[in-house]
């Protein structure tokens, strides 16, 4: 322990600053809210468990090390900094923006009121900052954290440590929302790399519907570390589309928790997109918990230099007649390295379910690494499954069919490489998006000027 | 034997092939082949399965699967070995695959204008504007009776195999080579599919292009007639002749040329 104790210094100390800001707040006398007590638990869980690592067969980390986050020394910000530089014009390059949509934006994790737009209470559906709610909203109380298990891994507890803001969506039953909530987690520079603890907790009651985007990104490319933590609640009948960027400059570590817990007949539909960071891992968990329910994951993830990228990536068929769909690809430059794993699981009752998996991954290197170990564990015995992994290079009898046509060399692998990335993209189903996502890879691909997701 | 050359054209012929021997691996597929092609001609190549009849057209066209271990080819008297397949593109030479490839996420419309561009910009053009290639691709999509949603999808992807053929003959339409290689672009066609592709190759033929057309059927022939018909088998072309060795093949069959073939040392002192 002594050595966990010296490496955390950081979050040590963060987190008795954060006690302080926050008793500040407090009355006197009160007694400690059912948020500190969650803070509280989840700061002695990860006093425990620390930061995760490979060792004795833990085979969720058996690709990637998040050591340097222990020791390195990151500064822990706790209030709006209003020099942090962060404006709406960086932050519209930086993210997914339209006018019509409720755009929420936060900096450092912490909520702006000034760069957010939209009415952030409407009348179909409220969206803010968390921290308003962390008292006194049952809602928020009854689910935060509630999908989160501590105990699995140091990281979502140590989000949960320092829990202070982020974003809580709520739709009520019956209602479409009618504007795409965007979330943009946007990490400002500073000359001492930050650690910042974005937080978002989506409920949708029964028979409602809502778009939400995620993104995070940064302003510098300094180092930082984000570590995430999402919630969604599905009541039955929910129909969620998530669309979530992890954007946030090549030297940051970004490590991510998603929990999707969905009731009968609710569909959850998700795109994932992911280019290079350091480090990122994405821990995406989906729990189908009722008759009916169904996802659908799509993911593109892009990495090149040394960077690292993993999914990992959960479904649990808890329920009869459910359905999983996933279908992630990657590209690899570079020395670069991607892992995908995770465990598509049909529990013993959930007859009928239907799953399929797929990871498709192109190398546009001999250096770039791609570990792909999908898998499915299957109890019942009236179900449809099926799963692949593939890792290959630019299929050369396209590349000649390409230049037989008079494509240069890089012009023909450009146009293949596109081909393989527009798949994911195309299935955006809202268009600003899909245009911006489209540019986004343009530009961070091997340069080319080519429109991939858009018809002529 | 085997070459055929037009001393009516003037200059140089549009292609010459002389003593081709390439391999694919460690096999050795083309043995000798001598052919000289000039604009304005129509040159079919047929052969049984297996005779090298593919594997010169892709030589042509610079796949590199192929190695050439000896000969040379000169195209507008140039060294066309030294060429990359898109250089030999952009000057004018087009190989229709046998197996066109399916490439899922390339739209058709954005490969073809990239490969115009492509063409032009090594001419020393502008890139064509959009709205004109709208208008050239919708002419050639008229001309060789493509089903218009088609040009919309990814090249290929789902394509029927004559979709896939018609595909190959509306992207030469465009291209508009000076030297098309059309490797059995027959097969695989039903009739009508043949005659509509037919006709297409039959608009595009003119006295400034020529053709070498790849087959395995004379069927074909009945609706794009020949200037010259040259066998090949085992790698060399033993025989070649004008439209009539067509119809002799199809009552025939290969089997008398095979005979010839068996005396090696009567067919060398003829090449």
């Amino acid at each position: 322990m002594t050595q966990t104790a010296a490496k955390n210094q950081s979050y040590a100390d963060g987190f008795l600053a954060l006690a302080q800001v926050l008793n500040g707040h407090a009355s006197a006398g009160q007694a400690p809210s059912w948020a500190q007590e969650l803070r509280d638990t989840a700061w002695s869980t990860f006093q425990r468990l620390g930061f995760p690592t490979a060792r004795r067969g833990n085979e969720r980390w058996k690709y990637t090390s998040v050591r340097p986050l222990a020791a390195a020394r990151f500064s822990i910000p706790l209030e709006l900094d209003p020099d942090s530089g962060a404006n709406i014009q960086d932050v519209k390059r930086l993210a997914p923006w339209h006018d019509d949509w409720t755009n929420l934006v936060f900096v450092d994790g912490l909520f702006s009121p000034e760069l957010s737009t939209g009415d952030p209470i409407n009348q179909t559906a409220a969206a803010g900052s968390l921290a308003l709610s962390l008292d006194g909203n049952s809602i928020v109380q009854q689910h935060l954290g509630r999908y989160t298990g501590l105990d699995d891994d140091g990281l979502p507890a140590l989000n949960t440590a320092f829990l202070r803001d982020g974003a809580f969506i709520h739709v009520p039953r019956g209602i479409n929302a009618g504007s795409v909530l965007n979330l943009i987690y946007l990490t400002t520079p500073r000359s001492q790399p930050k650690a910042v603890f974005p937080r978002t907790l989506i409920v949708a009651e029964p028979n409602s519907s809502v778009t939400i985007n995620e993104s995070y990104v940064s302003m510098s490319d300094l180092g930082h570390f984000t570590n995430a933590v999402t919630e969604i609640v599905l009541e039955d009948g929910v129909n969620v589309e998530h669309n979530q960027l992890v954007n946030e400059g090549t030297n940051a570590y970004h490590v991510g928790h998603t929990r999707v817990h969905q009731s009968q007949d609710s569909a959850f539909s998700s795109s994932s997109f992911a280019i290079g960071s350091a480090l990122a891992r994405i821990d995406f968990q989906v729990t189908l918990n009722g008759p009916g329910s169904s996802c659908n994951l799509d993911g593109l993830y892009l990495t090149k230099d040394s960077q690292h990228v993993d999914n990992l990536i959960n479904i649990d068929h808890a329920s009869p007649d459910t359905t999983s769909n996933l279908r992630y690809k990657g590209i690899l430059d570079g020395n670069s390295r991607a892992v995908f794993g995770g465990t598509v699981l049909v529990r013993k009752d959930s007859q009928k379910a239907t799953a399929h998996q797929s990871d498709k991954n192109l190398l546009l290197s001999d250096e770039a690494e791609v570990d792909s170990k999908p898998s499915l564990l299957i109890y019942a015995d009236d179900v449809q499954c099926g799963h692949g992994a593939t890792a290959g290079n630019i299929d050369p009898i396209a590349l000649f069919y390409l230049r037989s046509r008079g494509l240069d060399h890089e012009t023909a692998s450009k146009f293949l490489i596109h081909a393989f990335a527009g798949e994911i993209i195309q299935s955006v189903t809202l268009e600003p998006l899909r245009d911006f996502l489209d540019q986004l890879f343009q530009d961070e691909l091997p340069a080319a000027s080519i429109k991939i997701g858009v018809a002529q | 034997m085997g070459t055929i050359s037009n001393s009516a054209s003037s200059g140089a012929p549009l292609l010459e092939i002389r003593d081709l021997h390439a391999s694919a691996g460690d096999l050795e597929i083309l043995r000798g082949v001598n052919l000289t092609v000039n604009t304005g001609e129509v040159h079919a190549i047929m052969g049984p399965n297996g005779s090298g009849k593919s594997t010169l057209a892709n030589v042509l066209a610079g796949r590199p699967d192929y190695t050439v271990d000896q000969g040379t080819i000169l195209y507008l008297n140039k060294n066309l070995l030294e060429m990359e397949p898109e250089l030999r593109a952009r000057e004018g030479i087009f190989l229709a695959f046998q197996y066109p490839v399916e490439l899922p996420g390339v739209r058709i419309w954005q490969f073809l204008k990239a490969a115009v561009d492509a063409q032009r910009l090594h001419r020393g053009e502008e890139e064509m504007g959009a709205r004109e290639f709208d208008q050239l691709l919708k002419s050639k999509v008229e001309m060789v009776k493509i089903d218009q949603d088609l040009v919309r999808r990814a090249v290929n992807e789902g394509f029927s195999g004559g979709e896939k053929k018609r595909n190959e003959v509306l992207q030469m339409a465009v291209l508009n080579p000076k030297l098309a290689l059309l490797d059995e672009t027959d097969s695989g066609l039903d009739i009508d599919a043949l005659r509509i592709v037919s006709e297409g190759i039959n608009q595009l033929r003119s006295p400034d292009n020529a053709i070498i057309l790849v087959t395995h059927y004379q069927r074909i022939l009945d609706y794009i007639t020949p200037d010259f018909v040259h066998v090949l088998l085992d790698g060399r072309i033993v025989q070649s002749g004008g439209p009539e060795l067509a119809h002799q093949l199809e009552a025939q069959g290969y089997d008398w040329l095979k005979e010839s073939q068996d005396q090696p040392d009567l067919v060398d002192a003829g090449a």
